[in-house]
C-alpha cells in the first residue's frame, strides 16, 4: 500500500504554509484596525464564504449543478428565526437544529431528482429556490410572516457574553468559517472525498469501482444543504430580521458564481472567490450606478482569462506516483 | 366557459412568446451544450429597441400599422441578432474548450453586463409602449371576443416557429445545424463548418428573442430592464420541459407552459403563479427525465 498517504500538493513548501499563516493572521487582526462598516463587509464575506464552501461540496466536489442554494439558506434562517422567536430556543442551540432541518429538506428534495442529467438538475434547483421564495412570501403554514418576514431574532449569547457588535460577530462568523474549512479539508482527503472526486470525473467508472454513486451524491447534497442552513442561522441572528427578498434567485446565482469563478473543488479558491465577488462591488462604489456594469464585465474578463477559475482544482498526487508520471 | 377560453387564448399568446425565447436557448444548447443566460437580456434589448424605434421613427404613422410593425420587427431582429453574434465572439468563443460551467459563469457575467447597459442607457424606471400602434379592437371568433393584439402575438409567434421549423428541416444549413447538435466532431469530419453553424445559431436565436421582446412590449404595454431574468427563466423552463436541444420540443414546451400558467393563475392562485410553472416542471421531469419530446441518450462506456 505505497500510495496510502496523499501528498496534497507537490509544491507545498514552507513558504506556502508561512504565506497562508500570515494571511490568516492578517485577517484575524484586521477588524481591530477597520471601522465598523468594513468589519461588516468582512462579516458578509464570511457568511458568503460559508455558503460558497457548502455549495462547493455539492457543485465542486460532487459535480451536481445546484443553482438554488438560497433555498437551503432560507430554510435554515427561517427555522432558526421561528424556533428563536416562537419557541424561545437560544439562537446558538438553533444552529445545529437549522442545519439538520435544511439537510433533511435537501435530502427530501434531492432524492427524486438526483439522477437527472446536469442541466436538468440545474433548472430543477432553480425552480425549488423560486418555489421556496414564493412560499415564504405567501406565508406558508402561517409561520413565515409573509413579505415582511420575521423580526426580533435574538443575538447569540456565549457563556453569558452577548454578541452584538460587528467586531464580535466577526470572530463568531470567521471562527465558524475556520471550523468549516478544517472539516471540509479533512473530508476532501477522506474516503468520502475520494469517492466524490471519482464519481464527478466519471460516474460510470465510479459505479464500476463499487462506489454507490447515488448514495454519495445524496450525502454530498445533504451535507451542503445542512451547512447552508447553519449559515442561514448565523445570518438570522446577525440581521435580527429576515425577509424573503434576502433569499432571491440572485443570491443563488451569486453563490454559484463564487464557486465556479474561484475554482470549483478548491477550498482556497472558493474563499478567494468570495473576497473578489463580495468585496469588489464594495470597491467599485466609486462607479456609482455603473457598478454592476463593471462587475459583469469583470466577470466575463476573469472567466475568459482564467477559464478553470482563479485557483483551479488540481488532482491529488500520491507519493511515488510522481516518478511514474512523465 | 367564456372565462376558460379567454384564459386559454391568453395562455397561448404568452406561450408563443415563451416558445420564441425558448428556441434561442434550445438551439444554442443543442450546438454548444451551453445555457446562454444572457439570452433573457437579449430579449429585453429587443423590447427596448422596439420602443426606441417606435417613438423615434414613427413607422406605423408613415407606413400604416402592419407594414410599420413588420419593418420594426425586422430592424429589431437584425440588431439583436448582431448583438448575439458579437456576444458569442467576445464571451463564449474563448471558453469553448474549457469546463462547461465556466462558460455558464461567463454567460451570467454577460447577462449582468447587458442588463446594466440597458439600465444605464434608458434609466431604471418602467417604460411604457405607445398605445396608438394597434387599433384597440376585439375580434369576434365563435362568440368569443379576443383582443387584436393577442391574435397578432400568437400568429406572429406561430409564423416564426413554422418558418424556423421549415428552415431546420428542409434546408442544407438547417441539416448542418441538426448534425452539429447531434455530434459536433462527426459533423466537422463530414465537412460541416461548425463555426459557421454556431454563428448562425447565435444570429437566429437572439433574433427570435428580440422579436419576442417586441411582442411583450406590444402585449403588456410596458417594459422594465430586469424582465429578462423572469422571462429567460420561464423560457428556459419551457425548453427543458420540451426536452432541451429539441427544436419542436421548445415550441411545445413554451405553449404548454404559457397555458398552464394562465390556467394556474386563473383557477388556483395568482400569488402562486410563478411557482406553478416550476412545480409542473419538477413533476414532469420526475416522470420523464428527458422532457416531453427529449430522446433518451444511452451512456457510452
Amino acid at each position: 500500500m505505497g500510495f496510502q498517504q496523499p501528498v496534497t500538493n507537490m509544491t507545498d513548501s514552507k513558504y506556502k504554509i508561512a504565506g497562508f499563516g500570515a494571511l490568516i493572521l492578517l485577517l484575524a487582526v484586521s477588524p481591530l484596525f477597520l471601522n465598523a462598516y468594513w468589519v461588516d463587509v468582512l462579516n458578509s464575506v464570511g457568511l458568503y464564504a460559508l455558503l460558497a464552501l457548502s455549495l462547493n461540496v455539492i457543485l465542486g466536489d460532487a459535480g451536481l449543478y445546484n443553482m438554488g442554494h438560497a433555498a437551503f439558506f432560507a430554510v435554515g434562517a427561517y427555522a432558526a428565526a421561528y424556533l428563536n422567536t416562537q419557541c424561545g430556543l437560544p439562537i446558538l442551540w438553533a444552529l445545529p437544529v437549522s442545519g439538520i432541518l435544511a439537510g433533511l429538506f435537501g435530502l427530501l428534495l434531492a432524492r427524486p431528482v438526483i439522477h437527472l442529467r446536469g442541466d436538468y438538475l440545474l433548472i430543477v434547483t432553480v425552480g425549488v429556490g423560486e418555489i421556496v421564495r414564493i412560499a415564504l412570501i405567501n406565508n406558508l403554514f402561517g409561520i413565515t410572516g409573509g413579505p415582511n418576514g420575521i423580526f426580533g431574532i435574538a443575538r447569540p449569547e456565549l457563556f453569558g457574553f452577548r454578541i452584538r457588535r460587528p467586531l464580535e460577530f466577526f470572530y463568531l462568523i470567521w471562527g465558524f468559517v475556520a471550523v468549516t474549512v478544517f472539516l471540509f479539508a479533512r473530508l476532501k482527503n477522506s474516503r468520502f472525498g475520494r469517492a466524490l472526486d471519482c464519481l464527478r470525473e466519471d460516474p460510470i467508472a465510479a459505479e464500476g469501482s463499487g462506489i454507490n454513486t447515488g448514495r454519495y451524491q445524496l450525502l454530498a447534497f445533504m451535507l451542503g444543504a445542512a451547512w447552508a442552513g447553519m449559515a442561514g442561522c448565523l445570518y438570522a441572528t446577525k440581521m435580527t430580521i429576515i425577509s424573503p427578498e434576502s433569499f432571491s434567485f440572485w443570491e443563488s446565482v451569486l453563490i454559484f458564481i463564487i464557486v465556479i469563478l474561484g475554482g470549483a473543488g478548491n477550498i482556497s479558491g472558493v474563499i478567494l472567490g468570495t473576497f473578489l465577488i463580495i468585496g469588489l462591488p464594495e470597491l467599485f462604489r466609486g462607479f456609482a450606478s455603473a457598478r454592476m456594469w463593471v462587475f459583469g464585465l469583470a466577470m466575463m474578463i476573469m472567466m475568459v482569462f482564467r477559464t478553470e477559475g482563479i485557483l483551479p482544482h488540481r488532482p491529488r498526487l500520491f507519493k511515488g506516483l510522481d516518478r511514474l508520471l512523465p | 366557459m367564456e372565462e376558460f377560453f379567454q384564459q386559454l387564448t391568453n395562455g397561448l399568446a404568452v406561450g408563443g412568446i415563451y416558445a420564441l425565447i425558448a428556441l434561442g436557448y434550445t438551439m444554442v444548447y443543442g450546438v454548444l451544450k451551453l445555457i446562454n443566460f444572457a439570452h433573457g437580456d437579449l430579449f429585453t434589448l429587443g423590447a427596448y429597441l422596439g420602443l426606441s424605434l417606435l417613438t423615434s421613427l414613427g413607422l406605423s404613422g408613415r407606413l400604416g400599422p402592419l407594414a410599420g410593425l413588420l419593418l420594426l420587427a425586422l430592424l429589431v431582429m437584425g440588431f439583436v441578432a448582431l448583438t448575439g453574434a458579437l456576444l458569442e465572439r467576445a464571451a463564449y468563443r474563448p471558453l469553448r474548450q474549457s469546463p462547461r460551467l465556466s462558460a455558464v459563469v461567463s454567460a451570467l457575467g454577460a447577462s449582468i453586463f447587458l442588463q446594466n447597459t440597458i439600465m444605464l442607457l434608458y434609466g431604471a424606471r418602467i417604460h411604457v409602449y405607445p398605445q396608438d400602434i394597434l387599433p384597440k379592437v376585439a375580434i369576434d371568433i365563435g362568440g368569443l371576443s379576443i383582443p387584436l393584439v393577442r391574435i397578432l402575438v400568437f400568429v406572429v409567434s406561430l409564423l416564426l416557429m413554422g418558418a424556423l421549423y421549415l428552415f431546420i428541416q428542409r434546408t442544407r444549413l438547417g441539416t448542418a445545424i441538426r448534425a452539429a447538435a447531434i455530434d459536433q466532431a462527426a459533423a466537422r469530419l463530414m465537412g460541416i463548418n461548425v463555426d459557421q453553424v454556431i454563428l448562425i445559431v447565435f444570429l437566429i436565436g437572439p433574433g427570435l428573442g428580440g422579436v419576442a421582446g417586441l411582442l411583450v412590449g406590444l402585449y403588456y404595454g410596458q417594459v422594465n430592464f430586469t424582465m429578462g431574468w423572469v422571462y429567460g427563466l420561464k423560457a428556459f423552463t419551457a425548453a427543458i420541459l420540451g426536452g432541451i436541444g429539441n427544436i419542436p420540443g421548445a415550441m411545445v414546451g413554451g405553449l404548454i407552459l404559457g397555458v398552464i400558467e394562465a390556467m394556474g393563475a386563473a383557477y388556483i392562485s395568482v400569488a402562486w403563479k410563478d411557482a406553478i410553472a416550476f412545480m409542473v416542471l419538477i413533476v414532469i421531469l420526475i416522470v420523464r427525465p428527458t422532457g416531453i419530446l427529449g430522446e433518451r441518450v444511452a451512456d457510452k462506456i
